[in-house]
């Protein structure tokens, strides 16, 4: 079983990003770039899965700039096989990337495909679903525990107040939730055996057409700030404080 | 054009989330129509019939719709959508399973968690866990929305008197089987809606002392009782307490947070609260710089003192 793993480049989750000065974007010049947060644990479920004799090949699929090499390499030390990129210059929005992957699964014929829930820039939460949707089929997103058996997989699913479990018939495509796994930490040889193995770059028109509606981003702006807060001395001030806010009875 | 909201019901009847959708999408203009999928669903039809602010509920009454299973639901959105201008539903577990799924098969524009609707084909919605706020348009056509149910009061249960349409339903997709739901069973409010929240870090230390410190309070204030990542990764506190980016997003009258750092993906989680109270011995933690008022002091000592305070 083949298992392709969706991973985006993105602002490191420890950077405070700004809009940019004509309010039109997000600063990303000169920012630290990492791996999807959620990306990693997507990866390391399809690696564990490798590595339980389930999965016989693990590919990871970035769509972005040349630059993506960096978190695919990332993938490469982190287990996966095989690396590939379909080059782009462009900002590819859900839509399109689930047509890009749906291409890339007409060519690679995986069992399972893996992704983050949501990517931390756009937090839009939508490419599994979107996939699932134009393969038909089945999908399980925010998955938090991943069994995979005799052609189906177990999964338990984060949902508001609990979680569910799902069988589904594989093929299937599955979005990954920080609580599936913990991602293992890089080591050196890793990293220089990753190096030696395949990256491949396709461009993006070789994959036909894979344009969808997008929206249009007409402004970036941070949210209005809260007003400034008060430091108080004692429980007292606090009781009393919160009283003239009226949230006390 | 009329707008097509997708309600989510639990065993209570219809939530109180897709009422804050039905509020959304009345800023919309146009006629609200529900679309009620389940199994048995008698007596939330009637329920849903007195909701204001809908004209009609198209009633998807069916085994296939049970569990809420988003590749069941999908063939009938599917069909049902392209009478509707803007397909909407609230930016739950459940609707954000669903829309993106149904966007894609009818190639149309999906736009999730909108905390803002500027006009109808123009929304702000929070990128990079709410540091920035986008503003996005849909190009012409149908698009599917799910919006943040905290920022959209809900509309209210009676004074509506909507038609009710049966439909029929679409059939099972068959590779998806259902096999168990764990929902949390807790005697404090729940969570996502709750009037005040109190919430703990990774600092209480253990599951014991989270609780034994936490209870007391909750229950003097009625208060529901959330938690940081740290704290639920470490076994404090269950999943389904955390609260931030990928946990719940809250938006209480009052917030008081023990031991919480303020990582930004906790504060995108809290920004919507009334008034914020943070407790922490570090005077420099970014918590401070979201908090209304603030205790650079040790939280076991605090706690112990507010509970007993309150109780005069
Ligand atoms: C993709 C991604 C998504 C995430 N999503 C979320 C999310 O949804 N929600 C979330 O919360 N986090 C989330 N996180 C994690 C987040 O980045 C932080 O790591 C986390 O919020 C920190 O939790 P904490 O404040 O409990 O712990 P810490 O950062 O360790 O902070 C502990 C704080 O407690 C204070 N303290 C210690 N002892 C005491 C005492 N006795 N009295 C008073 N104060 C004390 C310390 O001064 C410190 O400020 C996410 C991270 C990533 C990468
Ligand atoms: N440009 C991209 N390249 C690779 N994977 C992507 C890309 N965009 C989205 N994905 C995958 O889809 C998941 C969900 O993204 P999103 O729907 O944008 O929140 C991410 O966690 C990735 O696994």
């Amino acid at each position: 079983m083949k298992i392709l793993v969706g991973i985006k480049r993105v602002v490191d989750y420890q950077v405070t990003v700004r809009s940019t000065a004509d309010g039109k974007g997000v600063e990303t010049a000169g920012v630290k770039m990492s791996i999807n947060p959620f990306d990693e644990n997507a990866l390391e479920a399809a690696v564990r899965l490798k590595e339980a004799g389930v999965a016989t090949e693990v590919l990871a699929v970035a769509i972005g700039s040349a630059a993506n090499q960096d978190v695919l390499r990332h993938a490469l030390a982190m287990g996966a096989d095989r690396a590939l990129l379909v080059e782009t210059d462009a900002v590819v929005q859900s839509l399109q990337t689930a047509k890009i992957y749906r291409a890339l699964v007409e060519r690679e014929a995986p069992q399972l495909v893996m992704s983050g829930k949501q990517a931390i820039d756009d937090d839009a939460a939508e490419t599994a679903q979107m996939l699932a949707a134009l393969l038909n089929w089945p999908q399980a997103t925010f998955a938090s525990n991943v069994q995979v058996a005799d052609g189906k997989a177990t999964v338990v699913r984060e949902i508001d107040g609990g979680q569910e479990t799902l069988l589904l018939a594989l093929p299937a495509v599955i979005s990954a939730d920080l609580r599936l796994n913990e991602p293992r930490f890089i080591k050196l040889p890793a990293l220089m055996m990753a190096k030696k193995k395949p990256l491949e770059t396709i461009a993006l028109a070789e994959l036909g057409n894979t344009a969808a509606p997008s929206l249009t981003l007409l402004n970036v702006a941070e949210p209005p700030a809260r007003k400034a807060g008060r430091i108080l001395n004692n429980v007292a001030e606090l009781v009393a404080a919160l009283r003239a806010e009226k949230v006390l009875p | 054009m009329s707008i097509l909201v997708i309600a989510e019901i639990d065993s209570h009847g219809i939530k109180a989330a897709t009422r804050s959708a039905i509020t959304a999408a009345g800023q919309l203009g146009g006629d609200v129509h529900l679309l009620l999928t389940g199994s048995g669903l008698e007596g939330i039809a009637l329920q849903a019939k007195s909701i204001k602010g809908l004209s009609k509920i198209l009633l998807a009454d069916s085994a296939e719709y049970a569990h809420g299973i988003a590749e069941n639901l999908t063939p009938l959105l599917v069909k049902l959508a392209p009478g509707y201008s803007t397909v909407l539903a609230a930016a739950t577990s459940f609707g954000k399973n669903l829309l993106p799924r149904a966007a894609a098969l009818l190639d149309a524009a999906m736009v999730s968690e909108v905390t803002q609707i500027i006009g109808e084909r123009t929304f702000v919605r929070p990128i990079y866990a709410g540091n920035l706020n986008a503003t996005v348009a849909v190009p012409p056509g149908l698009a599917l929305i799910t919006v943040r149910p905290t920022v959209f009061e809900a509309a209210a249960e009676t004074g509506g008197d909507a038609a009710v349409e049966a439909i029929a339903a679409t059939g099972e997709l068959g590779k998806t089987q259902f096999i168990s739901r764990e929902l949390a069973v807790s005697d404090r409010p729940e969570l996502a809606t709750a009037k005040v929240v109190i919430s703990g870090g990774r600092s209480l230390g253990s599951k014991e002392i989270f609780h034994d410190t936490l209870a007391p309070l909750a229950a003097q204030l009625g208060a529901a009782i959330g938690a940081t990542r740290a704290a639920v990764d470490s076994g404090m506190a269950p999943n389904d307490a955390q609260v931030g980016q990928t946990g719940t997003v809250i938006a209480p009258d009052l917030y008081i947070a023990f031991g919480v750092s303020g990582a930004a993906q906790h504060v995108g989680g809290i920004k919507d609260a009334k008034v914020i109270v943070a407790v922490n011995h570090d005077a420099e933690a970014p918590i401070f710089k979201v908090a209304d008022y603030g205790l650079v002091a040790d939280l076991f000592d605090v706690v112990p003192e507010l509970t007993a305070a309150l109780k005069q």
